[in-house]
């Protein structure tokens, strides 16, 4: 599975991989084989992106913790180096601007306006309503036809119904933000494409930022609006607020209940433990096996280096670009012995698909929550689910910033 | 570093071992992985989900736990003193 690179011309002479990599065909789940062959021989080490600059792809686990955790790496997108994934993300960065792309202290500042409805208990609470929308869509999808593609029935509506809610963001304008959200991550995305999309997702954000001011509600954009008339943001900030957490709940999740679903049918006995079991540790323990053997937030965490930073044999040097692949982290076997193996027994929790350091992600509290209702539910409800489709069929999201399957054709023997 | 102090695999606990536990507040990101992982140990405000200690020396069943919770705390501010 490991492809060994020519190690004997030098780097001069030699093209640079170009980041990001293909996949091997037929193993979708796995990192490319050229990730997997840096992890083994240069764990830190130049990659070639599509505007032919060359930042420092970070492929071990060690290496991905010290340098996320390190506050000489920074996630500011408008400083120079930084590694953008395509020129519309570039010309994004300005006009984007959320906690996700600054550094502590403003970073925490922000982040620490929305971190509330996040809190475990908070989320804890949320879990039977949770329930309750996995369950109706399960029965509509019961009662419908087959096959039926479990991306539009169930998959993407889920997440999105449970943000909406969070947000205050009303459900029924779930084409537009969905469309948007998609063409805003998408890295073949024109640059009109994507500024256009991200000026769509926030004058909408925005309108419902300004109409929570006027008519507050028990939801984040309330929250957020408040803090608008307080003073402490302003109402575009909000709304580049609001974009982040839309597009990042619902996005994410929904990748995960799919390709999750399509892992699990490819490994069976994993699938019929968590069919059989009754107990809720055990779907924790799987929720957290299944994120980082997908790891899908594939385009690697994005940063630039305030200083010379000596790791991994290497000095990245201030202003050198750094994408930490956290497909191989989590492939590391020093940590997860036999990464390749999907084992939902193993104890994954270490695993790093939520990014590591300040930055971790937010919504992972829900994130969980969510996956552990789904896997926990879909198929004790639906045991004979299957792909209606060879795998190989499957049209899989590799030019998206999060991996996954665009449809999942499924159907079951009722 | 202190997050890679633990060895977080349990093993090792034997009676009489003493745990302290200490919080850097200002440092927590309110990811909520200590509350997962030990909640008779960790807490989160109401007003931001930052973290509440509420066992300063918890008990040896607990310890595999909150040495896990160091572990896995991305902000590095869980610090575990074993004697
Ligand atoms: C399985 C689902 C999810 C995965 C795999 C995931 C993954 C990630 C990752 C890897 C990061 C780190 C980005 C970086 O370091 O540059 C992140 C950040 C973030 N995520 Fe998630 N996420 C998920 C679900 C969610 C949900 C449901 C929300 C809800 C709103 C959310 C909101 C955020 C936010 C706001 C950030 C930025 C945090 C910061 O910069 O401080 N995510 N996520
Ligand atoms: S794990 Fe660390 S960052 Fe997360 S809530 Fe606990 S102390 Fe805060």
């Amino acid at each position: 599975m490991t492809e060994t690179l020519a190690e004997t011309t030098t780097e001069a002479e030699e093209p640079l991989p170009e980041f990001p990599m293909p996949r091997a065909a037929g193993c979708p789940f796995d990192p490319p084989p050229t990730a997997r062959a840096l992890h083994a021989e240069r764990p830190v080490a130049r990659v070639r992106l599509w505007d032919g600059s060359a930042p420092w792809l970070v492929t071990r686990y060690a290496d991905q913790r010290a340098l996320l955790a390190d506050p000489r790496v920074s996630s500011e997108s408008t400083l120079p180096g930084f590694p953008h994934a395509s020129a519309g993300f570039r010309e994004n960065a300005a006009r984007r601007r959320s906690f996700i792309t600054m550094d502590d202290p403003e970073h925490a500042r922000i982040r620490r306006m929305v971190t509330a409805p996040f809190a475990i208990k908070r989320i804890e609470a949320m879990r039977p309503e949770i329930q309750k929308i996995t369950d109706e869509l399960i029965d509509s999808m019961l009662a419908g036809p087959t096959p039926v593609d479990l991306v539009r029935a169930f998959a993407l509506p889920l997440p999105s119904l449970v943000i909406c809610r969070l947000l205050g963001v009303p459900y029924e304008d779930h084409d537009f933000f969905q469309r948007n959200s998609s063409l805003l991550i998408n890295r073949h995305s024109s640059v009109e494409e994507v500024v256009g999309a991200n000026e769509a997702l926030t004058d909408y954000l925005d309108g419902l930022v300004a109409a929570k001011l006027a008519d507050p509600a028990d939801d984040m954009l309330s929250e957020l609006a408040a803090r608008v008339r307080a003073g402490e943001l302003t109402q575009r900030e909000a709304a580049n607020m609001g974009v982040l957490l839309l597009v990042a709940g619902h996005e994410t999740t929904a990748n995960m209940i799919a390709l999750g679903t399509v892992a699990l049918l490819e490994n069976p006995d994993q699938l019929a433990v968590l069919r059989e079991t009754e107990d809720p540790k055990v779907v924790a323990r799987a929720v957290e096996e299944l994120l980082r053997y997908l790891s899908i937030v594939h385009n690697g965490r994005r940063r630039v280096a305030l200083e010379d930073i000596e790791i991994g044999g290497v000095t990245i040097r201030a202003g050198d670009g750094i994408i930490v692949y956290t497909g191989t982290g989590n492939w590391d076997a020093e940590v997860f012995p036999e990464p390749e193996r999907l084992d939902i027994g193993r104890d994954a929790r270490r695993h790093v698909a939520f990014g590591f350091g300040v930055h971790q992600c937010l919504g992972q509290p829900l994130a969980r929550m969510e996956l552990q209702v789904v896997y926990g539910t879909l198929y004790r409800r639906i045991p004979t689910l299957r792909l209606a489709t060879g795998i190989d069929q499957l049209p899989f999201k590799d030019d998206g910033l999060v991996y996954g399957v665009y449809e999942l054709p499924v159907t079951w023997t009722s | 570093m202190s997050g890679d102090k633990g060895d977080g695999d349990g093993s090792g606990e034997g009676k009489g071992v003493t745990m302290r536990v200490e919080v850097d507040v200002p440092k927590c990101v309110a990811s909520g992985q200590c509350v997962m992982i030990a909640p008779d140990v960790f807490d989160q405000r109401e007003e931001d989900g930052i973290v509440v200690l509420l066992d300063e020396r918890p008990p040896s069943e607990l310890h595999a736990d909150v040495r896990e919770s160091a572990v896995v705390c991305p902000a590095a501010a869980i610090r575990v003193v074993e004697k």
